[in-house]
């Protein structure tokens, strides 16, 4: 289909605002006068609070209150009411509820005051003492008390086992048992969480919180609370990163509304860098996998078993294991997934939750065997590819995976591969080919949309959604524009505001799918309004269109079949009087027609590393990621999206680790200096290739969702090219230098 | 952040007057470690003298053929000076090793020789660590130490000091010009910083009132063969899990004098002059280097996460002189 916006590289609208600093970030409203709160965080994992002595705090000019278990108003009691939209099972948190110690650098005050500076010099004063009780932090040491993962949380399917491991295992000639380790993550966007308060004159609260969803942070904040819903307006205009780390309301909107309604004023709370790493968390995971094969390659056997931590008071869930069932033509199937509950924060899903772990753990296992098969692990792959779902024994609604096996290799140049490990060098460097698949969920959840057409010729459109850097606006403007055939710059895109008509959590790769559908939706609504209006004007030469019948370009509305024949949507307009036409629309996923589908994304990612035979240091010199992603919107965001995911990938293979130190409970590198995430220097060549598909079934507007896919499968690839360079397999992430040296 | 009052020193001289008045007085230049531990409570001083329009800001050739780097310039302006680049290329190379271009074009000279360790507990007020609060403990040695020391290391400490300019500064073997109220002294590098012992919270030689005015350099610059080799986490903006400078001085293949210093191994840039004396008048072999590798590391010490480090180090001193000696890869 011949497009003039849809699918083009079209820069971030947001840009230039951006650029300029003009685009306000939670932290940076400061023109209306406001007080400052400063979190004190709790030293220990586990105990009470003996004594919290604010008076010395107090004392000093300009501090106006702390707030702490001592001193909370009643609050709602009920757990359902702290429940958010994303909220796993179980009792969530309750920041200040009492003296109880759940987690190191659990927040247990909030000292107000005239600035921020002297907040925090206050917090200094405040004297705390605990009562301290042994906490447990370590996985791998407490399996024992691992519990079957049970509950339901949005986005989560129970694993499922199919036919009969054991027995064909048995059979299997050809086996491989291994297990995988990585530490935690902590999400780390470049913006601090952040919420600000402002208490207005009616009593009503402004809150500008950094989220991914300003209708769930306005949820949360009207049960806890007991407010109803016109008195809480959330806004999140702009969001420098997430992850995923806003998807749930964080504590500092909790401590900020409450230090707002009991002090009837306004007040920002923004964490420090350090207390990021006090909440959500990708969790630690230990995976073992069990493959048997026939000596041709084909999958016999499949186990796949996780356990993952979650914290005391909630079953964090997430699709760790299932993917194993998904990705490969096997009968025989056994999933199991556990979670051993520690004296931490409850995990959260982070850019492709589940599957940026648990694929590591399938796919460096498919390589393995491949090397014990000697088959080439692309053809291995290739040999245990399925059309249909296994399982399910769905239809996939489009997968174009091995299209992206295909152009992958050939871009990377898969054939130079020599397979023997440890075969390829170049001067120090022993070099590694590698690669892995990658799989995520195409998703499309409900979502509404507004359009507001004025004589003037310009059109916005808006939705409760969010744009944490992705292009949520940049996308939502391309598809207006074009569906009224209206030039980019007449098109203004909304978002982020809880008074915007329904959008879920942005997250899961799901808002491109189901806000652009919504605001397709409502620009077909105007079409069909104006087409109206243009019948119903005197002598109109569009009298007996049908909406089939006209084309919307440029500002005007043609007739297909006589060019000449056109009209400006303004002039509509105009000769209706009318100043402005404004409609909604829903957009609901066809669940029916959906529910007859698998629905995934896929990637296939080759890597070449550089490892330096004596010293272990590793380079990615190159990484070509073949995505199939259904329909690209926007050709240069979605790149940017997949270089995103890669280099998280990168990350994820060689840097990234909080490390807990089970003395005391607590993640100790917890600042930008000591948790390494990727430099410019760590980035070399990274190519991106789109195999597209035709989807309509995924959404109505023919996207699958480019979030997570990226992400997925890189760690993999990266960790199978080294033990192509080295000879040597790595089972735990990251892979520093001394594991290799 | 506790409050604090701020003056600008005028003089080197009123300077050290108002620090050796004020026991709770510290200098201030780039402020790019200092300020960090004050906002997190690790450092506390009441008051903050200001040298940074004191004049020791130039770089200038001294009567012995040497260059005298005032202790005001930057990181930045001495690795781009065309004289450290030409004559003590060893030093511009690792200074752009460290930290990042920003931290670079504010940190000074002087301020680079006094930073603080990045020992994760040092930072972190809510664990015990004898550096911050001698006689607390140490919870390193029994902790994630996967950056600390492996040399030198005492019971009460095994932090590490982050600096890399200051390992080309050991291996180069400079001097430290200081002032205080008693005058003027030089502090020959290797007498500068200290080894933990059971003083860990004294970091260096200096004395609280003492001033940094300058640092040093000798004539010889092994401009012809060196190196300055890092290893680490990430490909830049990372500390050195181990470093190594290396500088011969050659003739033909022959090794006149080797200097080797390592940094990220111990709480001072490591040096064993015994060990670098075997190369003298030695050929420049692999061989020759694993054996003074070997010795380097002898005295070498691991704990749970580090012991990496020993292995790492001996590959590293070797690699780094097969570097400076030019040597033919691999052999």
């Amino acid at each position: 289909m011949q497009t003039k916006y849809i699918g083009k590289s079209v820069s971030r609208v947001d840009g230039p605002a951006k650029v300029k600093g003009e685009a306000k970030y939670i932290a940076e409203f400061n023109e209306r006068e406001h007080l400052h709160g400063y979190v004190i965080s709790s030293r220990i994992a586990k105990g009470k609070i003996t004594k919290l002595d604010a008076s010395k705090a107090l004392a000093l000019d300009g501090v106006v209150e702390v707030f702490s278990h001592q001193n909370l108003p009643r609050l709602a009691w009920l757990d359902l009411s702290y429940k958010d939209m994303d909220a796993p099972p179980g009792s969530p948190f309750r920041p200040l509820y009492n003296n109880k110690i759940k987690f190191s650098m659990q927040p247990i005050a909030l000292v107000v005051a005239k600035t921020f500076e002297l907040a925090r010099y206050a917090s200094l004063l405040v004297e705390v003492e605990y009562e301290v009780e042994p906490h447990i932090t370590n996985l791998e040491d407490n399996l024992d008390k691992a519990q079957e993962a049970s509950g339901m949380r949005f986005g989560y399917e129970p694993p499922s086992s199919r036919g009969n491991f054991e027995a064909a295992y048995a059979e299997a000639n050809v086996t491989l048992e291994e297990s995988y380790f990585h530490g935690a993550e902590h999400h780390n966007p470049m913006e601090m969480h952040a919420t600000t308060v402002f208490y207005e004159k009616d009593d009503t609260l402004t809150i500008y919180d950094k989220t991914q969803g300003v209708l769930n942070s306005q949820h949360y904040v009207a049960m806890i609370f007991g407010l109803s819903k016109d008195r809480v307006r959330v806004l999140s205009p702009f969001i420098g990163g997430a992850f995923g780390s806003a998807l749930r309301p964080q504590y500092q909107l909790f401590l900020a509304t409450l230090a707002a309604l009991e002090l009837k004023q306004s007040v920002k709370v923004v964490l420090t860098r350090q207390q990021m790493f006090s909440f959500s968390h990708r969790p630690i995971t230990l995976q073992t996998m069990t493959l048997g094969a026939s000596p041709d390659g084909k999958l016999q056997a499949i186990r796949h078993a996780a356990y993952s931590e979650t914290s005391q008071f909630e079953n964090y869930l997430e699709n760790i294991v299932n993917w194993s069932g998904k990705l490969y033509s096997c009968d025989d199937v056994e999933l199991e997934y556990k979670l051993v509950k520690l004296d931490t924060y409850s995990p959260l899903d982070m850019r492709a939750p589940g599957a940026a772990t648990g694929v590591v753990a399938l796919e460096c296992a498919m390589d393995e065997l491949s090397y014990k098969l000697n088959i080439d692990p692309l053809e291995l792959r290739l040999r245990n590819y399925t059309d249909i779902q296994p399982g399910s024994k769905k239809p996939f609604s489009s997968k174009e995976l091995r299209a992206c096996y295909q152009q992958g290799a050939e871009r990377f140049g898969w054939d130079k591969r020599n397979p023997q490990p440890r075969s390829m060098q170049e001067g120090h460097n022993l070099v590694g080919y590698g690669m892995a698949t990658g799989i995520w969920d195409a998703m499309q959840l409900p979502a509404r949309a507004k359009a507001v057409f004025t004589a003037d010729g310009k059109l916005t459109v808006s939705s409760a959604t969010a744009d944490i850097g992705t292009g949520t606006y940049t996308i939502m403007t391309q598809i207006a524009a074009e569906t009224l055939g209206l030039p980019l710059e007449q098109v203004t895109a909304q978002l982020g505001d809880s008074s915007m008509p329904l959008s879920l959590l942005e997250g899961g790769s799901a808002t491109a799918a189901s806000v652009g559908t919504a605001v397709m939706y409502v620009c077909q609504k105007l079409q069909k309004n104006l087409l109206k209006l243009a019948r119903n004007l005197k002598n109109s030469p569009f009298a007996k269109a049908k909406l089939a019948d006209v084309l919307f370009e440029d500002g005007n509305m043609i007739l297909k079949n006589d060019p000449e024949v056109s009209i400006a949507l303004t002039t509509i307009l105009q000769q209706n009087d009318l100043k402005v036409l404004e409609k909604k629309a829903t957009a609901m996923p066809n669940l029916l027609k959906q529910s007859r589908y698998a629905r995934n994304t896929h990637s296939a990612v080759f890597v070449e590393v550089h490892v330096d035979e004596d010293l272990g240091t590793i380079i990615v010199k190159r990484v070509v990621s073949a995505i199939a992603g259904g329909r690209i919107l926007n050709a240069k965001t979605a790149h940017s999206q997949i270089l995103g995911g890669v280099v998280w990938g990168i990350s994820m293979a060689l840097q990234e680790d909080t490390f807990m130190d089970h003395t005391f409970g607590r993640f100790m590198n917890h600042d930008l200096a000591e948790y390494h995430v990727p430099v410019n220097a760590d980035i070399r060549d990274i190519e991106v290739i789109f195999v597209e598909e035709q989807d309509k079934v995924a959404s109505p507007i023919g996207v699958k969702g480019l979030g997570e896919i990226g992400l997925v499968g890189v760690a993999a690839a990266i960790a199978n090219a080294i033990y192509h360079a080295t000879g040597k397999r790595v089972r735990d992430l990251p892979i520093t230098l001394d594991k290799v040296m | 952040m506790r409050p604090f009052t701020y003056n600008r020193a005028t003089d080197v001289a009123a300077a050290v007057e108002q620090v050796s008045l004020n026991k709770e007085a510290k200098f201030i230049a780039g402020g790019t470690n200092l300020l960090d531990l004050m906002k997190i409570d690790v450092m506390h001083p009441q008051h903050l003298v200001d040298i940074t329009r004191l004049a020791l800001n130039t770089i200038e050739d001294t009567a012995n053929g040497g260059l005298r780097l005032g202790a005001l310039v930057t990181n930045a302006d001495t690795a781009y000076n065309e004289k450290v680049e030409q004559r003590y290329p060893l030093l511009s190379h690792a200074i752009l090793a460290g930290a990042s271009a920003q931290l670079r074009n504010k940190a000074t000279d002087g301020g680079n020789l006094l930073q603080r360790t990045r020992c994760y507990y040092f930072y972190d007020k809510a664990t015990p660590c004898n550096k911050r609060e001698p006689g607390s403990g140490c919870s390193a040695k029994e902790g994630f130490n996967r950056i600390h020391a492996i040399l030198g290391t005492s019971e009460h400490c095994i932090a590490t000091h982050p600096s890399d300019m200051c390992v080309a500064l050991a291996a180069l073997e400079a001097t430290v010009q200081v002032s205080g109220p008693n005058g003027d002294r030089a502090i020959p590098f290797a007498d500068f910083h200290r080894l933990p012992g059971d003083t860990p919270h004294i970091d260096s030689n200096l004395k609280e009132d003492e001033i940094i005015t300058a640092i040093e350099l000798p004539a010889k610059g092994f401009e012809k063969n060196f190196t300055y080799l890092k290893l680490r986490d990430r490909q830049s903006y990372a500390f050195a899990l181990v470093s190594v400078a290396a500088a011969l001085d050659m003739d033909g293949n022959t090794i006149k004098e080797a200097r080797i210093a390592l940094g990220g191994v111990a709480h001072k840039p490591w040096r064993n002059t015994a060990a670098e004396e075997m190369l003298a008048n030695q050929p420049a072999t692999t061989e020759n280097f694993r054996k003074v590798a070997e010795t380097i590391l002898q005295e070498a010490k691991g704990f749970k996460y580090n012991a990496f480090k020993i292995e790492l180090a001996k590959r590293a001193i070797v690699r780094a002189l097969q570097q400076a000696a030019k040597l033919e890869e691999g052999a």
